[in-house]
This record gives C-alpha cells, structure tokens and sequence, in this order.
C-alpha cells in the first residue's frame, strides 16, 4: 500500500513535468500564448486577453502582469515569452539592448499620473503642493519602476519635494495602500483610478510634463511568433486602442 | 537504510544547494565590496538586523507563555488554539500582511481605536515591520518549546508543586531551566525567519529605506535594474542565515528532546 502510493507519486510527478515542458508544441491546434505586461495594462489587457481568445479558439492567452523591469528582467534572464508590454521607453530599450525584441517596438499608449485619495477627498487635497503638508501620509512608486520615474519628473516641474511613507514597486501596490486606508494619497496612473470605485482622482497640472508611452514588441525567442504578432496587433489595432481609451490610456 | 533513498534525498538537496551556487555563480566579485557598503544596503542590513532582534525578544516574550499554556492545559479549546496559532506557518505571508492591515490600517477596528484614543499608527513604520516579523517568527519558537515542555512531561512540575512551591516558583525554578535548550534553538530560528520575512513586511509596513526596507525588500527593490547590486545583497542575506543556522544548529537538532 504504501509502495504503490510512492509509485503513484512518481508518476504524477512525471506525467506534471512531461505536460510542463509538453505546453508549447501542439498537435490539435491548442496552444499557450505567454503575454508579459505592465501592472497598470491590468484591466485592458484582460479585456483583449478575453478578446483574442474568443477569435482562436484553443488558444489561451498566458497574462502576466507586474512592474515594467522585473517583467524586462525575467524576459532579460531567458523566459520563454512572446509578447511584451511595458510601462515606458526605458524598460523597453534594455530588452531591446538585450537582443530580445523581434523587430522594433510600437508605442500604443499613453499615461499620466494623477493623486488617488479616500472616496469624498478628505484631506480636501487639490494639487501636488498639498501632498507635502506635514501629517499627511504619502506613498509613491519607487524611483526604480516606471511609475516612480514619472513621480520624480512631475515633482522637479512642480518644484515640490515629497516625503513618501513608502515607496511601493509597482502602482498597483500603492493604490492598494491608499484603499486600504493606509495612506492619505497615493500617486498612481489616472487609469489606475477609472478601473476603481474605492479611491477618487485628483488630477493636477503638472502631470503633463511627465506623459509615460507604452510600447509593446514581440519577442526575439517567442514560442508562438505568429499568435505574438496576432495579439500585438490586436493591440495595436482598432479594437486594442478603444479598450485602452475606455480604460483611460492616452493615445501617443 | 535502504540505498534507494539516496536518490531522492540527493535530489532534495540539489534542490536546496544549486540554487545558492546559481547565486553564487553570478555574483560580480570584483565589486562585492562596493554593492555591500553602499548607502541603500547597509541601511537594510542595519534595519534588519535591528528589527529581527527585536521580534526575536517579543517571539520569546509572548511565546514562552504561549507554549506554556499550550503544552500543559488539555482539552478541545488548546487544540484549537494550537491550530491558530500554527497558522502563520501556513498562511502565505502576503495574507498575513493583509490580515495585519485590515486589523492595524486605519480603516482596522484595532487600528482605528489607537489612532484615536492615542494617535498611533502602525502601517508603514519600523513597527510594522517588527509586528509583521513576530507574526511569522512567533509560531517557530512555540513549536520548539511545546515539543520540549510535552517531551520532558510535567513529573518535575508535580513533585516541586508537592514539596510546596508555589505556581510562579514552579515557573521559575522548574519549567523555565527545562526549557532553555529548546528557547535558544528557537528564538535562533524566530530570527532567522524575522530576517527573511518580505511578504507580510511589504504589504503592512511598506517599503522605505532606512525606516521599513529590510534586506529582503531592498533585494527586490535593486532586481528592478541593478541586478549585480541585488545579487550581492541576495548574497549577504545567504550568509547572515547560514551563519544563524550554524551557530543554532546543535541545540535545534537536540533542542526539541531536551
């Protein structure tokens, strides 16, 4: 009895890493399409993941959303990966410096920052000078990611310096704290607010001098090069920048 | 022992060795010296070593009584409590994240009564990060004890109660002496896993350098684009840990029984 569960053991163990590794190639038109985007893409990516799904049947669309550069760096140390959608320029150029873009990378939306506050803007914050005031407790993006390369830029053009509580990694994390009630304010992208009903927006002007482009490139050692150059331009196309303007994004 | 067993058991600590010599591997030598007395990393080597001692003394503090209760009170009700307690071993970190804030946050019912009786608040301060590691840690050392308080059973406890020690003495003299071997182990492991806490830290403390970023937040801070800077601290955290392990290994091994 116990013999024969070990040897049960064994086999599921066996047959997880044969369909492990057995995902990619495919006899009956089914197929795994891997999709790497930045956290802030969230919601319009599911909406185009449902999408591309429904025109390829047997197709399932892999999404896989964080902050723009641990995204860039696993596709960096060799994740198989087809399609990559980042947050700005910068994380982009060192896939691309990297050698693991196909072709050139297409911009495909815009984004800027806005203040995320408590439903009804208790702290009755109007601008990007107000989340300086003592006492009120700030959390950003860090300087490292996306988000918080675009804090550092509204906050010269702005000429306020902020003391952030936290400095989050990734947007949907201070966004998170700001719903929680944690923090007072939080800087996130204006679609981070649209796709939520617990924290309102308070946009201020300085957000122009810090515009985030997104691009998105299908990669060099893609499984599925062609579902990757389908759902790019999905993406890129009529149906992709009517999801994104519903989400909120820009268009470059 | 059967010989077959060596085939898993090389395996198992394949599993645990290559990863380390991954690390090892990549590492950049040359400028070791220079990632680890950077600013950022000697900030979070501070903070954690700070903040880990500091839920270790708190671990030992609320879990010696804990274990107490736990190994020398029968019924259902312990049992259940045991469970809970256990629970933090279990639970992924980020729900015990989650969990503190939703008690603690401003929006907590505990949270919201010390902001406003006393003006306190936890989130995101060097506190929540000593909280969120003594929810994970607590659980190492109550384990450790119980099992060395059940295994030297209560005989001594009884015959000291007879010849007419009072409970506190009892407590005193008796329980704590049995239980020292398996307290050093155990706060040695409280430590250990205080050091490497990130998934409860990050959620309910935040991440600040110098006030809430520990070495493994700052590991993951630096993975967004200095990959070289956060091998080297990956690194650090790795001999930090075997160190601790080294130093507690002949007790942990022997602690339990004791």
């Amino acid at each position: 009895m116990r013999r024969s569960s070990g040897r049960g053991l064994i086999a599921l163990l066996v047959a997880g890493l044969t369909a492990a590794a057995c995902t990619t190639p495919s006899e009956d038109g089914s197929a795994t399409l891997t999709v790497f985007a930045a956290a802030s893409l969230t919601e319009p990516f599911a909406a185009l993941e449902r999408r591309f799904e429904d025109t390829h049947p047997g197709v399932d669309v892999l999404l896989n959303l964080d902050g723009s550069p641990t995204l860039a760096q696993q596709i960096i140390e060799g994740a198989p990966v087809d399609v990559f959608a980042s947050a700005d320029e910068a994380t982009m150029r060192q896939v691309v410096s990297a050698g693991a873009v196909e072709g050139r990378p297409a911009t495909f939306a815009t984004n800027t920052l806005t203040i995320a506050v408590a439903p009804g803007n208790p702290h009755r914050i109007r601008g990007l000078a107000d989340l300086a005031e003592p006492g009120l407790t700030v959390v950003v993006c860090a300087p490292r990611v996306p988000c918080g390369a675009a804090t550092e830029r509204v906050q010269r053009a702005a000429g306020v310096e902020l003391t952030p509580a936290s400095e989050e990694q990734n947007v949907k994390a201070v966004l998170a704290k700001v719903e929680a009630g944690v923090a007072d304010a939080g800087l996130v992208y204006k679609t981070d607010v649209t796709a939520r009903r617990r924290v309102e927006a308070v946009p201020f002007p300085e957000s122009r001098q810090a515009v985030n482009t997104y691009p998105i490139a299908t990669l060099a050692g893609a499984p599925r090069p062609g579902l990757a150059r389908e759902f790019t331009e999905l993406v890129l196309g009529e149906v992709g920048s009517r999801e994104l303007s519903e989400a909120g994004f820009g268009t470059p | 022992m059967p010989l077959v067993l060596w085939v898993p058991a090389s395996l198992a600590l394949a599993l645990v060795v290559l990863p380390v010599v991954g690390l090892l591997v990549r590492t950049d030598y040359a400028n070791l010296p220079e990632l680890l007395t950077s600013p950022s990393a000697s900030n979070a080597l501070r903070l954690s070593l700070l903040t880990a001692g500091l839920s270790t003394v708190a671990c030992v503090v609320l879990g010696v009584p804990l274990a107490v209760v736990l190994a020398r009170y029968r019924g259902r009700a312990v049992r259940v409590l045991r469970a809970v307690v256990l629970l933090p071993l279990v639970l992924p970190p980020v729900v015990g994240g989650l969990a503190l804030l939703y008690l603690l946050g401003r929006n907590g019912f505990l949270g919201y009564l010390l902001d406003v009786t006393a003006g306190v608040r936890v989130p995101l301060t060097t506190a929540a990060v000593v909280v969120a590691q003594t929810f994970v840690a607590m659980p190492f050392l109550v384990v450790s004890l119980e099992g060395a308080l059940r295994g030297a059973g209560d005989r001594y406890e009884r015959v000291a109660a007879t010849l007419g020690a009072g409970p506190w003495t009892v407590f005193r003299r008796v329980t704590v002496p049995l239980l020292l071997p398996a307290l050093g182990s155990g706060a040695v492991l409280s430590f250990a896993r205080a050091l490497g806490e990130f998934g409860a830290t990050i959620t309910f403390a935040g991440s600040l350098e110098g006030v809430t970023r520990t070495l493994p937040l700052e590991v993951y801070n630096q993975a967004q684009t200095d990959v070289d800077s956060a091998v080297a601290l990956a690194l650090l955290l790795v001999v930090v840990a075997v160190v601790v392990i080294v130093l507690a290994r002949p007790r942990a091994l022997e602690g339990v029984r004791a």
